[in-house]
């Protein structure tokens, strides 16, 4: 039982990562958002299994809230915003897919093995979800430093966060509070980024932040 | 008695391979040609075929060198080699010792490097072209597949096939995430390696986009016919690899009486029905992807074969 209940829970963090490398290959805005839904949606599951196995019923409110915001709520919400915006076409990438996806790959190696010497004393579910969750909140770093197009930053946000979930349920103990606050804050960043995003558009006819950066004269 | 019996699965096994690798190509096509509502080939074309080009006479080029008369001869014996490794109904074979994983990708590496040279040889721009995109997969497919084979080494703790399998048919295997990626990576290699449809066309000639048709271009006869048995055997090959380290199930144990090694064979058959199946079925959805497009696909599989041996590195260090 401890054998199956450490597999599992593995099986979902690792898909995890494996769907935060997805939103890295994506190049549609679409297909990015529903990736991005996707991997709500394996965050909801990972979490509702970090709650049967510690028998944590908190954590099966947390499931529920990644899995009705953030897989279905902001996925929507976003969908409606590109087709607003007239951008439900391309992302434009600063660096090709290949060099990025190598980038990814060594992001996480680096962050295995970061957390694996750090946490030697630590419980082993416990341990194997930081690795993860580092590297998840690593990957959707990667995510916003590639991306020009600002909705594709907001997903990189965004999958950072999920990031940070994994990491807190995979924790024990950690107080119910700071799970909410933590969502309810990430709502509100998404409300904030979203009336920014049409804010920009109406400033520069774009949401390419490139626009920014000729703004403020800088040379590229 | 256990040499002589090892002798005989393996003789056995070559023959078996020899056998049922056109009828595998010949099943493909044949679905695929129902699956658009045509007639479609026999399903023993395939033989005909071959029949007829050895019958006829081989036409070389006056530019061509020894190398490009001998290179079908090395590239068939090699994938033929291959083939006998993998255990398709049985595990005791007499060579399962050298039946390594990273010896049947070095075995099927050379096949490769002499076809890409024979493309060469000529000095046709047709047989350029495709030698050059034949390179051009071959180092994207071959990171791939040496990292799914450190998954499953990792996971096995062997790289020889007969010991993989029959750890999969353990009970301790238990739900691993890393071979399911290795096992959509193996799949992605395989279809790569193959020139199956999303990555290059089989069925067509003289066509801008083709590759391994471009690099045979000049061949014909005997020659042509034996390039054509060892790719039908490399498709029979990459799908035997799949079934053994994936669905291992009915394979026949060393020392097994006979009768579970015919079973082991009427079920080997069935895997690679299935198997020709979902091929068809998967080429008949999907769209030819550009050239170029090719180094994404398989980046992809690269990157499910490392994280796979990632996550496995995780979940044994624990």
């Amino acid at each position: 039982m401890e054998r199956l209940a450490f597999d599992v829970a593995h099986f979902f963090a690792g898909s995890l990562v494996l769907v935060s490398l997805m939103l890295l290959y994506q190049d549609r805005l679409s297909a990015l958002i529903n990736v991005f839904a996707f991997q709500a949606v394996v965050l909801a599951l990972s979490v509702a299994w970090q709650a049967y196995v510690q028998g944590a019923p908190h954590l099966y409110l947390t499931a529920a809230i990644a899995l009705s915001v953030k897989a279905i709520i902001i996925p929507v919400a976003l969908h409606r915003m590109i087709r607003r915006l007239g951008i439900h076409r391309e992302v434009e990438t600063a660096v090709n897919i290949g060099p990025t996806m190598l980038a990814g790959l060594g992001l996480v190696a680096l962050s295995m093995v970061v957390i694996l010497r750090a946490t030697a004393a630590a419980d082993m579910l416990a341990r194997e979800d930081l690795a993860f969750a580092l590297s998840v909140v690593l990957l959707g770093l990667l995510m916003m430093v590639t991306r020009r197009n600002a909705v594709s930053q907001v997903i990189g946000f965004m999958s950072l966060e999920n990031g940070l979930i994994l990491a807190a349920t995979g924790a024990k103990g950690m107080p119910f509070v700071v799970e909410i606050s933590v969502a309810f804050s990430v709502l509100v960043a998404f409300i904030v980024i979203g009336i920014f995003l049409f804010r920009i558009r109406e400033r520069f006819d774009s949401v390419n932040l490139q626009a920014l950066d000729d703004f403020r004269g800088e040379i590229r | 008695m256990g040499l002589i019996d090892g002798i005989s699965i393996q003789l056995s096994q070559m023959a078996l391979v020899l056998a049922l690798s056109p009828l595998l190509t010949g099943l493909v096509r044949k679905l695929k040609a129902r699956l658009l509502l045509r007639q479609g080939p026999p399903l023993l074309q395939p033989y005909r075929d071959l029949i007829r080009l050895a019958r006829k006479e081989a036409v070389v080029a006056e530019s061509a060198s020894w190398l490009f008369r001998i290179i079908p001869y090395i590239v068939f014996a090699t994938t033929w080699v291959a083939a006998a490794l993998v255990p398709t109904f049985a595990t005791g074979l007499l060579f399962s010792w050298s039946a390594d994983l990273i010896a049947i990708i070095a075995l099927l590496g050379s096949a490769r490097f002499f076809l890409a040279l024979a493309g060469m040889d000529v000095g046709t721009s047709f047989g350029g072209i495709g030698s050059s995109r034949e390179a051009m997969i071959a180092t994207l497919a071959e990171p791939a597949l040496i990292m799914i084979v450190f998954t499953l080494a990792l996971i096995a703790g062997s790289t020889q096939l007969s010991n993989v399998a029959g750890f999969m048919l353990s009970t301790g295997v238990g739900l691993r995430v890393s071979l399911g990626m290795a096992l959509i990576a193996l799949i992605i290699v395989a279809i790569a390696e193959n020139g199956r449809i999303p990555v290059d066309n089989p069925a067509t000639h003289l066509e801008l986009t083709m590759v391994h048709e471009a690099m045979v271009l000049e061949y014909s006869g005997r020659h042509l016919a034996l390039i054509e048995f060892s790719s039908s055997l490399k498709l029979l090959l990459y799908t035997a690899l799949i079934a053994c380290v994936f669905v291992p199930w009915g394979l026949a144990p060393a020392g097994a009486p006979l009768h579970v090694h015919l079973i082991g064979v009427v079920i080997f058959a069935a895997k690679l029905g299935v198997a020709g199946l979902m091929l068809a079925v998967f080429e008949t959805m999907i769209a030819k992807m550009r050239v170029f497009r090719v180094a994404d696909f398989l980046g992809a599989a690269f990157m499910l074969g490392f994280l796979g041996t990632l996550l496995r590195f995780v979940s044994r260090s624990l």
